[in-house]
C-alpha cells in the first residue's frame, strides 16, 4: 500500500539517528556521513537493519547532505552517493522482509532523506533561489530513479529554503513529499518564522506530511506539537532528539534513554502525531522502545482547519475575524512618482512605499508593478524579492501578467495572495493551477465574460463559480477571498448599495472573507477621502474583512480605529487610546522663520525643523537663492567638521537628511515655477561580487545624492559585467566599489580590469575596509577614498575637470 | 555617564576619545533598544585537541592551520575552543529597512550590533573561563580567521566543526563572509599555564594606525 494510503489513519514509526552511530563506529569529525554508503555499504546497511528490526516502517537513506550545494568530495560523485544510499536502504529492506515469518510481513518504506543546504538564501546570504531548487531537485529526481518511495525533507531552519526544496522535489519527481522543520523551545526557527508561518507555506505547497525534527528532546517538543495541531490540517511527524546535546570531553552528548524516550514519544502521539522517530543520539534501543510502548495507539484523527491565512516568511495573518488592512501604496496607478521610479528602476523608492506602509499599520502589502513599457515580470520579481528583505508583512501579488504572477509566487517566502482571478473561464484557467502548485489565497473579482453583473445576486453566483472552480484543482475554499467590486457612484447611482448587498451576501451564503478596493467608490468625486471612509465603515459593518485602502490616510485610519474599538476588537480600546489620546494636547507650535536658520537646522541633524523653515523661506525666497546662500554653505560646514575631525559619521549623516528633506521642498517649488532641474552629474556605485556588506557603499550614496550627484546604485553582490554593462549603457564616467574584505577584493579587481577594457575613459574609486592607497594602487583604481566625504570630493574634482580627467586612466598594475 | 557598550558603539561609530552630543547619544540609545527586540543572539562552543604540526603550524580538530600570529597566541596550549556566534537574521533586516529610510540610524544600528556581538563574545569567553578553570585550564584571547595571518578561508573549517548552520544558522558565502552579517567566529587557547596578561583583540593588533583603535 503507498505510504499516502496510509498517513493520518495509522501510526507510521520512523528510524532514529544515523550521525552519532557512524561516530561510534569510527567515523571522524569532518568526514562527510554520505561517503560512507561507498566506503562502508555493509555498516550502513546494518544500521538500517538495526532500525527496522526495532519496529520502524520508514527508514531514511543516509543522504541527509547529498546536495550539489553541501557534497563536495573529490573521489565520489553526487550520483553514486545517492545511488549507494539508496541501495545499502533497500538491501536492509530485503533481509528483513526475507527474515520475516509467514504472517509477519509488513511494509517498508524507503525515503530519501534530503537535509540543508548550510548556506543562506538571498537577499541575506549569497545561495540563489533557483539554485538551490536545481540542487534539492536533482537529489530528489536521483532518488526517485534508484527506487526510493518519497521524499523526506527535515531540520530546515528557514523556510526559504524548505520552499526550494519541496519545489524542487515536486518539479523533478512524481513522489509524495514529507517535510520536518527545526524549532527551538520559544517555537520559532532560526530565521524568526513560527508555526503557523511554517504550516501556511508548506500546506499552501502541498506537503504530504509536516512536522518538526532535531534541536530539541521530545519534552520540549510536546508544546509545539499542540501548536502544530491548532493550525495544520496535515498528518504531522515528530521525531525529536534523544533530549538537548551536552558537550562532555569535546563530544556532543545526549541524555535521555530509551525508556524515557519511549515514554515521551507515547505522550507525543497521545497527543497528535502521527508519524513518530528520532533524531539525533537516538539509537535503534531508542526506537525499540518507542514502537513497543506506542504499538496498538492510534493517532488522532487530522482535522481540516478552516482558517483562511496568508503569510510572510515570520507573519501569519488570518483574515476572517478582526479587520486587516492592505496598504495599496505600491502600485503605478494614478501616481506620477511612482512610475518614474518604475521607469528609472528606482527600487529604494518602491521599497521605501512598503516601510512606510507598515509603520503605518498595514497588516498586508498589495504589490501592482504593472506599467505599459517595463518587463513586468522581471520587476515584480525583484520588487517581491526585495520588500521580503525590509518587510516582514506578506505580500498581495497584484497583476493580470501570467508570467509576472508565476515568477513571484515562486521566488515567494511564504503563503502569499495573489490579486486577482475573476469568474472569466480563461483566468481561472491561468490562476488556479498556480494556486495549486505555488499554495497561496486567492483574490476571486465577481465579474465574468459578460461583465461585472448589476444585481448582488448575480455577482454572489459568480463568486460561487469562482469557489467551485477552485475546489476541482484542490484548492479549498478558505483559500479564496472573494471582491465583490466597488462601483462608482458618480457614474452608478446604487452602486455602493449594490456592492454592500453583494458583500454580505457572499460572507454568508459561502463564508468566505472579502476584500474590496475601497477609494474607487469616489471617482470623480470632490473630497474624496469623506465618502471613501464612510463608505469603507459601512463596508466593514456588512462584514468586510480586508479593505484596499492607503494606511497613511488619516480618515481612513479614524474609520478603522473606530470601527475596532466600537467592535470589540480593540481590547480595552488600548490600541484606539494610544494613537488618538495625544492628539488632544496642543501640538508644539511650528518653528518660527527667524528663530532658527535652514543652516543651523541642517548642521544640527534636525529634520523637522529643516523641512518647516524651508516652507516658510520660500514664501520670501527664490528656491535656487535658498541653495546657495544656506544649504550649501550649511552642507560644507558639516563636511569640513568631518574631515577636520569635529563632527562625526552619524553627525554627517542626519545633517544630510535634514538636508534631503529641504531639497525635496525646493525640488517641489522650481517644479511649481516650472524651472527645470539642470542635470546631474551620473556616478554608478556597487559593492562587489562576492560582498554582501553594503553599508559603506550606501553611506557613500546618501552622501553623494547629497551634494548633488546622480547616484546608479547597482546593490550588493554585482558581477563585474553588470556594472561595466551599465556603464557603457548609460555612458557614465565615474564608477565608485566597495569591498570588506580581502577575498572580495579579488572581484574589485577584475571589474577595474573588465572596465579599462570595454569603458576606457571611466574612472573608478574605491573604499572599503580592507582597503589602502597600496593596495588601490596595486588593483588599478584612479581613487582610494578613506572615508564617504573624500569619495565626494574626489567626485567633485573630477566633474569639475580637475582631477586630471585629460589624463589617460592609470594603466595596470603590472 | 557613559557605558562601556555605549563607548564601544561611539568608537565604531568613529569618536574615538571625543565625546558624543546628545543626538548621537539617543541615536545610540533608540538603537540598542530595538536590537534588544530584533537581535535573536545564538552561539555554539565546541572544544577540539591542539597539537603542533610543524613550524609556524598547527592542528585543531581536522584543522590544519600555518599561522605565526595564532601559533604565537596559542603556543602551548593543549586543547583550544572553537566558537561561532550570531546576533541572527532580524539585524540583518533591521539595518537594511534603515538604510532605506534612516542612514544615521543604519550606521548606528552598525556600530552597537557590533558593540552587542563583542559583549555577547565576551559572555562565552567568560563562561568558558569559568568552565575551563574547573579543569585546570587556562583561557587565551580570542583570535578570529582573518586576524593577522590565519586565512579566512579557515572559516569553512571552523563552521562545519560546529555544524554552525544547524546549530545556530551561522553559515558563510563564497567569499568567506559570515551570513547573518553580524557574526563571529574564534579560536581560544586552553593551556594549563596561565599567560602573562588576558587583554582583548583591539590592543594586540599590529595595525596600530587604525582609526577605531580603542587606545590611540
Amino acid at each position: 500500500m503507498k505510504i499516502t494510503e496510509r498517513l493520518g489513519n495509522e501510526l507510521l514509526f520512523f528510524d532514529g539517528g544515523m550521525g552519532t552511530l557512524l561516530q561510534e563506529r569510527g567515523l571522524e569529525p569532518g568526514e562527510l556521513p554520505e561517503t560512507w554508503n561507498l566506503l562502508h555499504p555493509e555498516i550502513i546497511t546494518e544500521i538500517h537493519q538495526a532500525y527496522l528490526e526495532a519496529g520502524s516502517d520508514i527508514i531514511l537513506t543516509n543522504t541527509f547532505g547529498a546536495n550539489a550545494c553541501k557534497f563536495h568530495d573529490d573521489r565520489f560523485s553526487l550520483e553514486d552517493i545517492i545511488r549507494a544510499g539508496v541501495e545499502n536502504a533497500r538491501k536492509a529492506r530485503e533481509r528483513v522482509q526475507e527474515q520475516a515469518k509467514p504472517g509477519e510481513e509488513r511494509e517498508i518504506y524507503i525515503a530519501l532523506d534530503m537535509g540543508p543546504t548550510g548556506k543562506l538564501l538571498k537577499p541575506m546570504g549569497d545561495l540563489d533561489f533557483e539554485e538551490a531548487v536545481r540542487a534539492f531537485g536533482g537529489a530528489a529526481a536521483l532518488g526517485e530513479a534508484c527506487g526510493a518511495d518519497f521524499i523526506h525533507i527535515e531540520t530546515m531552519s528557514d523556510t526559504y529554503e524548505a520552499k526550494a526544496a519541496v519545489l524542487g522535489a515536486k518539479e523533478r519527481t512524481s513522489l509524495p513529499v514529507f517535510l520536518t522543520l527545526i524549532f527551538d523551545e520559544k517555537g520559532r526557527l532560526l530565521t524568526g518564522g513560527d508555526v503557523e508561518t511554517a504550516v501556511a507555506m508548506a500546506e499552501g505547497l502541498r506537503v504530504d506530511a509536516l512536522g518538526l525534527n532535531c534541536g530539541l528532546g521530545p519534552a520540549q517538543m510536546l508544546p509545539i506539537l499542540d501548536r502544530f495541531r491548532e493550525v495544520s490540517s496535515l498528518p504531522l511527524i515528530i521525531k525529536p532528539n534523544a533530549g538537548l546535546p551536552r558537550q562532555r570531553e569535546g563530544k556532543t552528548c545526549y541524555d535521555v534513554t530509551p525508556e524515557e524516550f519511549a515514554g515521551l514519544m507515547k505522550e507525543t502521539v497521545a497527543r497528535g502525531a502521527c508519524l513518530a522517530g528520532g533524531c539525533c543520539g537516538t539509537t535503534p534501543a531508542h526506537i525499540r522502545a518507542m514502537t513497543e510502548a506506542c504499538r496498538g495507539m492510534r493517532p488522532l484523527p487530522v482535522t481540516e482547519k478552516e482558517e483562511t491565512v496568508v503569510s510572510s516568511y515570520g507573519q501569519a495573518v488570518r483574515l476572517g475575524r478582526e479587520p486587516k488592512i492592505i496598504g495599496e501604496r505600491i502600485n503605478p496607478t494614478g501616481k506620477k512618482r511612482f512610475k518614474e521610479a518604475l521607469k528609472q528602476h528606482d527600487m529604494d523608492y518602491i521599497l521605501k512605499e512598503g516601510v512606510t506602509q507598515e509603520e503605518r499599520g498595514a497588516h498586508i502589502l498589495d504589490v501592482n508593478v504593472g506599467l505599459p513599457d517595463i518587463d513586468e515580470a522581471a520587476v515584480m520579481k525583484e520588487t517581491v524579492q526585495e520588500l521580503q528583505s525590509v518587510t516582514s508583512l506578506p505580500l498581495q501579488i497584484d497583476t493580470v501578467d501570467a508570467a509576472a504572477m508565476e515568477g513571484a509566487m515562486r521566488i515567494y517566502n511564504g503563503k502569499p495572495m495573489i490579486n486577482s482571478v475573476s469568474g472569466k473561464q480563461e483566468s481561472m484557467d491561468m490562476v488556479f493551477p498556480l494556486v495549486q502548485k505555488y499554495g497561496g489565497v486567492v483574490v476571486g473579482l465577481t465579474l465574468d465574460e459578460a461583465g461585472i453583473p448589476a444585481t448582488a445576486e448575480a455577482r454572489a453566483d459568480i463568486a460561487g463559480r469562482i469557489i467551485r472552480e477552485a475546489a476541482r484543482y484542490g484548492i479549498p475554499k478558505k483559500d479564496i477571498v472573494i471582491d465583490v467590486l466597488t462601483m462608482t457612484i458618480s457614474s452608478e447611482k446604487d452602486g455602493a448599495k449594490v456592492t454592500l448587498d453583494a458583500l454580505e451576501l457572499v460572507k454568508n451564503r459561502y463564508q468566505v472573507a472579502t476584500v474590496l478596493g475601497v477609494s474607487n467608490i469616489s471617482f470623480g468625486l470632490p473630497s474624496r477621502p469623506v465618502i471613501n471612509s464612510v463608505f469603507y465603515t459601512m463596508a466593514l459593518q456588512r462584514g468586510l474583512s480586508a479593505g484596499i485602502i492607503n494606511p497613511s490616510s488619516e480618515d481612513m485610519r479614524k474609520s478603522y480605529d473606530a470601527y475596532c474599538a466600537l467592535m470589540g476588537y480593540d481590547e480595552n480600546c488600548a490600541a484606539y487610546i494610544s494613537r488618538y489620546a495625544a492628539q488632544q494636547e496642543p501640538q508644539a507650535p511650528a518653528v518660527r522663520a527667524g528663530s532658527m536658520s535652514l543652516g543651523a537646522a541642517i548642521e544640527k541633524g534636525l529634520k523637522e525643523e529643516a523641512h518647516s523653515i524651508t516652507r516658510e523661506l520660500v514664501k520670501s525666497r527664490a528656491p535656487l537663492d535658498i541653495i546657495q546662500e544656506e544649504l550649501i554653505p550649511a552642507l560644507n560646514r558639516v563636511g569640513d567638521g568631518f574631515e577636520k575631525g569635529t563632527l562625526f559619521l552619524p553627525q554627517l549623516l542626519m545633517s544630510a537628511d535634514a538636508a534631503k528633506i529641504a531639497f525635496a521642498v525646493l525640488k517641489e517649488e522650481l517644479a511649481k515655477e516650472g524651472t527645470k532641474e539642470e542635470r546631474k552629474d551620473r556616478i554608478i556605485l556597487a559593492t562587489v561580487k562576492g560582498d554582501i556588506h553594503d553599508i559603506g557603499k550606501n553611506i557613500v550614496r546618501v552622501l553623494l545624492e547629497n551634494y548633488g550627484f546622480e547616484v546608479l546604485d547597482l546593490g550588493k553582490d554585482v558581477p563585474p559585467e553588470k556594472v561595466v554593462e551599465t556603464a557603457r549603457k548609460e555612458n557614465i564616467r565615474l564608477v565608485g566599489l566597495s569591498a570588506l574584505m580581502t577575498t572580495t577584493v579579488a572581484s574589485m579587481e577584475e571589474t577595474i580590469r573588465l572596465l579599462r577594457a570595454d569603458k576606457p575613459d571611466c574612472r573608478v574609486m574605491v573604499g572599503g575596509a580592507v582597503l589602502n592607497q597600496e593596495y588601490a594602487d596595486m588593483i588599478g583604481a584612479d581613487f582610494y577614498g578613506k572615508d564617504a566625504m573624500q569619495s565626494v570630493r574626489y567626485a567633485q574634482e573630477f566633474f569639475s575637470g580637475r582631477a586630471g580627467v585629460d589624463k589617460p586612466a592609470k594603466p595596470l598594475y603590472n | 555617564m557613559t557605558d562601556r557598550r555605549t563607548k564601544e558603539a561611539l568608537r565604531y561609530l568613529g569618536y574615538g576619545t571625543h565625546a558624543a552630543d546628545e543626538r548621537t547619544l539617543e541615536l545610540v540609545r533608540d538603537c540598542f533598544r530595538d536590537l534588544e527586540t530584533y537581535a535573536s543572539a545564538k552561539s555554539v562552543c565546541r572544544i577540539f585537541d591542539c597539537v603542533p604540526a610543524g613550524p609556524e603550524s598547527l592542528r585543531i580538530g581536522k584543522m590544519e592551520i600555518h599561522s605565526r600570529s595564532l601559533g604565537k597566541n596559542l603556543a602551548g596550549c593543549e586543547k583550544a575552543a572553537v566558537f561561532g556566534a550570531t546576533l541572527g537574521t532580524g539585524v540583518d533586516r533591521l539595518m537594511r529597512t534603515a538604510s532605506l529610510t534612516d542612514m544615521a540610524r543604519a550606521v548606528g544600528y552598525q556600530a552597537c550590533a557590533a558593540a552587542l556581538l563583542e559583549e555577547y563574545c565576551d559572555e562565552i569567553q567568560r563562561k568558558l573561563e569559568k568552565e575551563a578553570g574547573e579543569e585546570g585550564l587556562w583561557v587565551r584571547p580570542r583570535f578570529s580567521p582573518g586576524y593577522g595571518d590565519f586565512d579566512i578561508r579557515h572559516q569553512r573549517d571552523i563552521l562545519e566543526m560546529l555544524d554552525a548552520p544547524k546549530v545556530i544558522g551561522l553559515s558563510m558565502t563564497d567569499g568567506y563572509m559570515l551570513t547573518p552579517v553580524k557574526s563571529v567566529t574564534a579560536l581560544a587557547g586552553l593551556s594549563r599555564v596561565k599567560a602573562d596578561c588576558h587583554i582583548h583583540g583591539c590592543e594586540e593588533c599590529e595595525k596600530t594606525d587604525c582609526a577605531y583603535r580603542r587606545s590611540p
